[in-house]
């Protein structure tokens, strides 16, 4: 039971909490560029939460089999050398390993939507490559990194948390995405003075949805409160 | 090589204010908005990526001659991701406090338009020095950028300035602590974006009068 509220908690954390978007400023650039249309704010929205989980699996994966210190993999192939039994820290690489699998798992998946899914392949078109670049993705893979590297083994995170991590952080994502695109479809409509219109605009809405998401501050505790009265 | 492109003083010049990468282009956004809480994360922010930018532009301009066009974004994303480990290094090695500060947003760099943009445009096309001339002019645009809005979140936010006490009023407890936390970047960001856009619509506005008078 502990151990739902645990992943719950984290999940929760990631999107609403700490929202990618309005806490820590990742995923900016599709935020401004994608959210004029709702249905296309929320197609990128998938398709980020689509790619982080797959990108924070690989980054989890290697972090903790290949890059972290004394790592499993990294040990046997330096003792096999015959380097002798001394731990192998590789965390120095990590930065490069993570992108070179974020580059990799997003042209995997687009060869294969594009096989298996012509019609999602459609509808997805331009955004599917510019996920790389996209920040959210490499935040959640160096989160998992900071919750593997360095910490004690009794609290270093498993796959499960590090995907709850990656899929809260995608629905954060696109919830923020798809407010963002319903507002600006109103804001069509209404008069903007001149040198606010574009992305002053929405930078101020912006903010304001920032300051509506600060409101989720402290939700966890209770959470976390109602949980262990329930479990009493 | 013709020379074919603006040459080495016009890139310069451009990434400054014509070309601004954050008020023009609106590239980066992440870390402006992130570190520019107060006025020293967002100077270590700003050297930072002046590091990785020149780095990777003279190195991006050495091998242009090499790049298939197919693989070329790999090639510059790897290229920074190298230049953004030394920073990364560097930064915890000299500037412990700040690199705690910074956290994240250091490895970020990596994935930050601004510097995969001027790989794009400007190195993988043309030589060594104007490479060097347009990194230089970009980062300081960018500088520019992340300190206007610094100043302004750190003075409302905490009455200080570079940790010098400018507004004895809004110091300690009185400060405008929304302006510290995540909605005064946005806010500021957006007002600062409206007040850029007026500026430049009053020049041209008054450049038009004076080349047109009574038009």
């Amino acid at each position: 039971m502990e151990y739902f509220v645990n992943l719950l908690l984290i999940g929760v954390g990631a999107a609403l909490i700490h929202n990618f978007v309005f806490y820590y400023f990742v995923g900016l650039c599709p935020f401004l560029g994608v959210s004029k249309r709702i249905d296309m704010a929320f197609g990128m929205g998938l398709a980020v939460t689509f790619v982080i989980s797959i990108a924070s699996t690989l980054s989890w994966l290697l972090t903790y089999y290949v890059l972290r210190p004394g790592a499993p993999v990294s040990s046997w192939i330096w003792s096999t050398l015959g380097g002798g039994s001394g731990e192998v820290n590789l965390t120095i690489l990590s930065y490069l390993v993570y992108i070179f699998a974020i580059a990799s798992s997003v042209q995997f998946v687009e060869m294969y939507v594009r096989k298996f899914f012509p019609p999602l392949y459609k509808s997805f078109g331009i955004f599917l490559p510019l996920i790389t670049t996209n920040c959210a993705i490499l935040f959640a893979c160096l989160e998992i990194m900071k919750n593997v590297v360095g910490v004690e083994p009794a609290a270093m995170w498993g796959l499960d948390q590090a995907l709850v991590l990656s899929l809260g952080g995608g629905v954060g994502f696109t919830i923020a995405i798809v407010i963002m695109a319903g507002i600006r479809e109103e804001l069509e409509l209404s008069e903007i003075p001149e040198p606010m219109r574009g992305p002053g605009i929405v930078f101020i809405v912006a903010g304001i949805l920032a300051l509506a998401f600060m409101g989720f501050a402290g939700v966890d505790s209770a959470l976390a409160r109602l949980f262990k009265a329930g479990m009493s | 090589m013709a020379m074919n492109g603006p040459t080495a003083t016009e890139r310069f010049v451009n990434g400054i204010l014509p070309e601004n990468p954050v008020y023009r282009q609106l590239l980066g956004l992440c870390p402006t908005l992130a570190v520019t809480a107060a006025m020293k994360p967002a100077l270590t922010m700003a050297g930072a990526v002046l590091f990785v930018l020149v780095c990777a532009n003279v190195l991006v301009s050495l091998i242009r001659g090499l790049l298939k066009p197919h693989l070329r974004i790999l090639v510059f994303t790897l290229t920074i991701a190298t230049f953004v480990t030394i920073a990364d290094r560097l930064l915890a090695a000299y500037l412990y406090s700040m690199s705690k500060a910074l956290g994240p947003y250091v490895p970020l760099i990596i994935v930050n338009c601004i510097i995969i943009s001027r790989c794009e445009i400007c190195s993988s096309k043309q030589g060594v020095v104007t490479a060097i001339a347009d990194a230089f002019g970009v980062a300081f645009g960018y500088a520019l950028a992340l300190l206007s809005i610094a100043t302004v979140r750190e003075i409302l936010g905490r009455g200080t300035w570079l940790d010098i006490p400018v507004m004895p009023l809004t110091q300690g407890d009185y400060g405008w602590s929304v302006m510290i936390l995540s909605p005064g970047a946005f806010l500021v960001m957006g007002l600062l974006l409206g007040l850029w856009n007026w500026v430049e619509k009053r020049r041209a506005r008054g450049r038009l009068g004076a080349s047109a008078p009574g038009a």
